[in-house]
C-alpha cells in the first residue's frame, strides 16, 4: 500500500559555502541521471526592511524526484511559503531571489526571464493556491477559468477537444461535470479547492506545489481534497510540494518531510524515518506537540516565540527555544550534516542525540 | 450557571423558503461547577450561534437564555453588567481584536475601570501583572507593547489574561486556535485548562479540531445542521461515537504515525 512511500534516492544538496550567482547556464542534471525532477540549490529570498535585509529563505536546498511528496513544515515566517513562491518567481518586489538554482529537468526556473516563466507556469510547475474561494474569479465560470489557462499556453484550440478536456479534468478531481459552467459562488469550499486542484493539473505539469490547500476547509472535507490531490498527481504523474503547519496530515501525505525554521531547512527525511527518529530538537518538539487521542491533559507546546528574521539569533537560530542548546550554539551556524541517505540535520548534536520514542520523551 | 433551553434561531424571512435554522430548539447547559465544555463541529453546523447566544450578542427566534437561572432578556441593568463582566469572551481572529493604534495596555486597562474593578492605574497594573503570570507571559515582555510586536499566541493569552482580570467565571472562547501555529497552540490550551483548575473558571471551548476538544474537555457536544447530536464525556464520545457524523469527524482526524493507514493512498476517491 505504501508502496511509493520511503523517498528512495533522495538527497538534499551539499552545503554550500559561497552564494551563488543568479544566472544563467543550464544544467545537465537532470532526470536522465536517475531521477531527480526538481534541484533546488542554496536557495536564498530576501526582503529589505528598514532593519536591513530580512533573509526569508537561507540557504535551502533539496531535491525532488518524480511523483515524490514532499511535505514542508514550519511555524508562521520560517520561509516555508517564501520557498515554494520562489520556485514560481513570485517573490513579490521589493523581496527577491538572492541567490541559487531550482533546476527543473536542466532548465533552472530562477534564471528564466518574465516571459519564459508564464510559459513554464502550470505547464511544467503548477500551483494549489491556500484560498480557494480567492483565488478563482467571482465572475467567470469555472469553464472559463480553464479556457484562460488553455489559451495562454495555446493548448486545445479546437472546441470539442478542448471540451473534452474540460470534462476530464472535472471528473478527475471527483467533480461532475456540470461544475463547469458554474460560478465559484455555487461551489463549496472544497469542491473550489477541488477546481483549483483541475486548474494545477490541466496542462500535466512536472511538480505540483500545494501552499496550504486545506486550511480554510472544514476537516472531514480536508481528507476530501487531500485524497483529491493524491488522486491527480498520480493520473499526470507529477511530483507534489506541499507546504503546512500539520504534522500530522504530513505524517499521512508526505514520503519526505523537510522542517523549517528561520528561513532554513533544519531537518529533512523520510517520513517514516522523521517520526521515527527526528534527530533536531525542533522537529522532536514539533512531534511532540502534536495533540492525539491517545492522551488526555498533556500539554507539550514549544516555548517561547518565533524568531525574527530580520535580526535573527546567531549560531544556531533554534538557541533560545531549545533544551539541548550549549554556548556553542549561540555562536556557530551548524552544518548540513547527513546521517544517512537522504536523512539530514542541522544541530551540532544531530549525532548523539538518543532516539526518541513514540511519545516523543526522552529529549536529553 | 449558563443555561440556553430550546433556543430556536432562525435567518431569513420567516415562511420562506430560504428559512435557515441556525439552531433548531437546542438545549445547552454550563454547570456550576468550574468545567470545560467543548462544541464541536463544521462550519454552518450553528456552533458560533451558540456562542453568541450565550454572550447576548444575538436574542434567540426561540427559547430562552437563563444566567443565574434568569432569563437574559430581564435582567437589570446592574445584573446585567454583572453578567457581561462574567462572561468573557475570546474570540478566533487574535488579529483583529485589537486596535492597533495602541498599546495592549489599554485592552487590559479600559474594561477594569468600566467595570470599576480598581481604583487607580497602581492598582489595575497590579492586577494585570497577575493575570498575565496567570497564562505564562511575562508583563515586562508584553505591557508597553503594540498588537503588531506580538504573536498571535501572545495575543491570544492576553485576551485570556484580560477575561480573567474581570473575575470571569464564564469564558466563551469561539475557535481560540485555530489561527495560531501548531506549535504553539499547546500552550494557549494550557492556559485554558489552567483557569478551570487554578481560577475555578468554566470554559465553553468551540472548535472543529476534535483532538484539542480530546485534551481539555469535561464534556463533548457534536453539533450538525443546528442540532445536538452526541454528547458525552470526550472518551465515550471519541472511542465509542454513537452518531455518525461524530464518527466521521473522528475519522477526518490525520493519526500523527505515517506507519497508520488513513487511507489517502488507498481509498477510493470520493464522489
Amino acid at each position: 500500500m505504501n508502496d511509493e512511500r520511503g523517498g528512495e534516492g533522495f538527497a538534499a544538496g551539499p552545503p554550500q559555502g559561497e552564494m551563488r550567482p543568479l544566472g544563467g547556464q543550464r544544467s545537465t542534471r537532470s532526470d536522465e541521471r536517475g531521477g531527480h525532477i526538481l534541484d533546488v540549490r542554496d536557495l536564498h529570498v530576501e526582503f529589505p526592511t528598514a532593519l536591513g535585509p530580512a533573509l526569508a529563505v537561507d540557504g535551502v536546498s533539496f531535491t525532488l524526484d518524480k511523483g515524490m511528496r514532499l511535505g514542508l513544515v514550519g511555524e508562521s515566517g520560517s520561509g516555508k511559503s517564501t520557498t515554494v513562491l520562489a520556485l514560481m518567481q513570485l517573490i513579490k518586489a521589493p523581496g527577491r531571489i538572492s541567490g541559487g538554482q531550482a533546476i527543473l529537468a536542466g532548465d533552472d526556473l530562477l534564471a528564466m526571464s518574465a516571459q519564459q516563466m508564464r510559459s513554464v507556469r502550470f505547464s511544467r510547475i503548477a500551483l494549489v493556491p491556500q484560498g480557494a474561494m480567492n483565488s478563482l474569479n467571482p465572475v467567470l465560470t469555472v469553464r472559463a477559468q480553464i479556457d484562460d489557462l488553455l489559451d495562454a499556453h495555446g493548448q486545445k484550440p479546437e472546441p470539442k477537444e478542448r471540451a473534452r478536456h474540460v470534462a476530464g479534468l472535472l471528473q478527475r478531481v471527483g467533480l461532475p461535470e456540470n461544475v463547469a459552467d458554474q460560478y465559484p459562488h455555487q461551489l463549496s469550499g472544497g469542491m473550489k479547492q477541488r477546481v483549483c486542484i483541475a486548474i494545477a493539473i490541466a496542462l500535466s505539469p512536472q511538480v505540483i506545489i500545494a501552499d496550504e490547500p486545506t486550511s480554510a476547509l472544514d476537516v472531514i472535507v480536508q481528507k476530501q481534497v487531500m485524497q483529491t490531490l493524491i488522486h491527480a498527481q498520480r493520473e499526470v504523474g507529477a511530483a507534489i510540494i506541499l507546504v503546512g503547519h500539520d504534522m500530522g496530515l504530513m505524517a499521512q501525505f508526505a514520503h519526505v518531510v523537510g522542517v523549517m525554521y528561520a528561513g532554513r531547512l533544519v531537518e529533512i527525511a523520510p517520513v517514516q524515518e522523521i517520526f521515527a527518529n527526528p534527530r533536531h530538537p525542533y522537529t522532536r518538539m514539533l512531534i511532540s506537540s502534536l495533540p492525539s487521542f491517545a492522551t488526555r491533559k498533556v500539554f507539550r507546546g514549544i516555548p517561547g516565540v518565533a524568531p525574527s528574521i530580520v535580526n535573527p539569533p546567531s549560531g544556531c537560530a533554534f538557541h533560545p527555544r531549545c533544551p539541548r542548546a550549549e554556548q556553542r550554539c549561540s555562536r556557530e551556524i551548524p552544518v548540513d550534516d547527513v546521517l544517512a541517505p537522504g536523512h539530514h540535520v542541522r544541530c551540532h548534536f544531530a549525532r548523539e542525540l538518543p532516539p526518541v520514542n513514540a511519545a516523543g520523551e526522552a529529549l536529553a | 450557571m449558563l443555561e440556553v433551553r430550546a433556543a430556536t434561531v432562525a435567518f431569513g424571512a420567516p415562511r420562506s423558503k430560504s428559512l435557515k435554522l441556525a439552531l433548531n430548539a437546542v438545549s445547552l447547559v454550563l454547570p456550576a461547577e468550574p468545567s470545560i465544555t467543548a462544541i464541536v463541529g463544521e462550519s454552518g453546523s450553528g456552533k458560533t450561534t451558540m456562542t453568541r447566544l450565550m454572550l447576548g450578542l444575538l436574542q434567540p427566534t426561540q427559547g430562552t437564555v437563563f444566567y443565574d437561572g434568569l432569563d437574559l432578556r430581564q435582567l437589570d441593568r446592574q445584573a446585567f453588567a454583572r453578567y457581561r463582566r462574567e462572561v468573557q469572551a475570546v474570540f478566533q481572529d487574535p488579529y483583529s481584536v485589537y486596535n492597533p493604534f495602541y498599546k495592549v495596555d489599554r485592552s487590559l486597562l479600559l474594561p477594569l475601570q468600566r467595570f470599576g474593578l480598581v481604583k487607580n492605574r497602581e492598582e489595575a497594573y497590579e492586577r494585570i501583572q497577575k493575570c498575565l503570570q496567570a497564562v505564562g507571559l511575562l508583563p515586562g515582555d508584553t505591557l508597553g507593547r503594540y498588537p503588531h510586536q506580538l504573536s498571535g499566541g501572545q495575543r491570544q493569552r492576553i485576551m485570556i489574561a484580560r477575561a480573567l482580570s474581570l473575575e470571569a467565571r464564564v469564558i466563551v472562547a469561539d475557535e481560540p486556535v485555530s489561527m495560531v501555529d501548531a506549535s504553539l497552540r499547546a500552550t494557549i490550551l494550557e492556559s485554558l485548562y489552567r483557569l478551570k483548575t487554578e481560577q475555578q473558571v468554566s470554559l465553553l471551548y468551540v472548535t472543529h479540531d476534535l483532538t484539542t476538544a480530546y485534551q481539555i474537555a469535561d464534556r463533548i457536544v457534536v453539533m450538525y445542521n443546528g442540532q445536538i447530536v452526541e454528547e458525552g464525556e470526550p472518551e465515550s464520545v471519541i472511542h465509542a461515537p454513537q452518531h455518525a457524523y461524530t464518527r466521521a469527524l473522528v475519522a477526518a482526524v490525520p493519526p500523527p504515525d505515517p506507519s497508520i493507514d488513513w487511507g489517502l493512498d488507498t481509498q477510493a476517491l470520493p464522489a
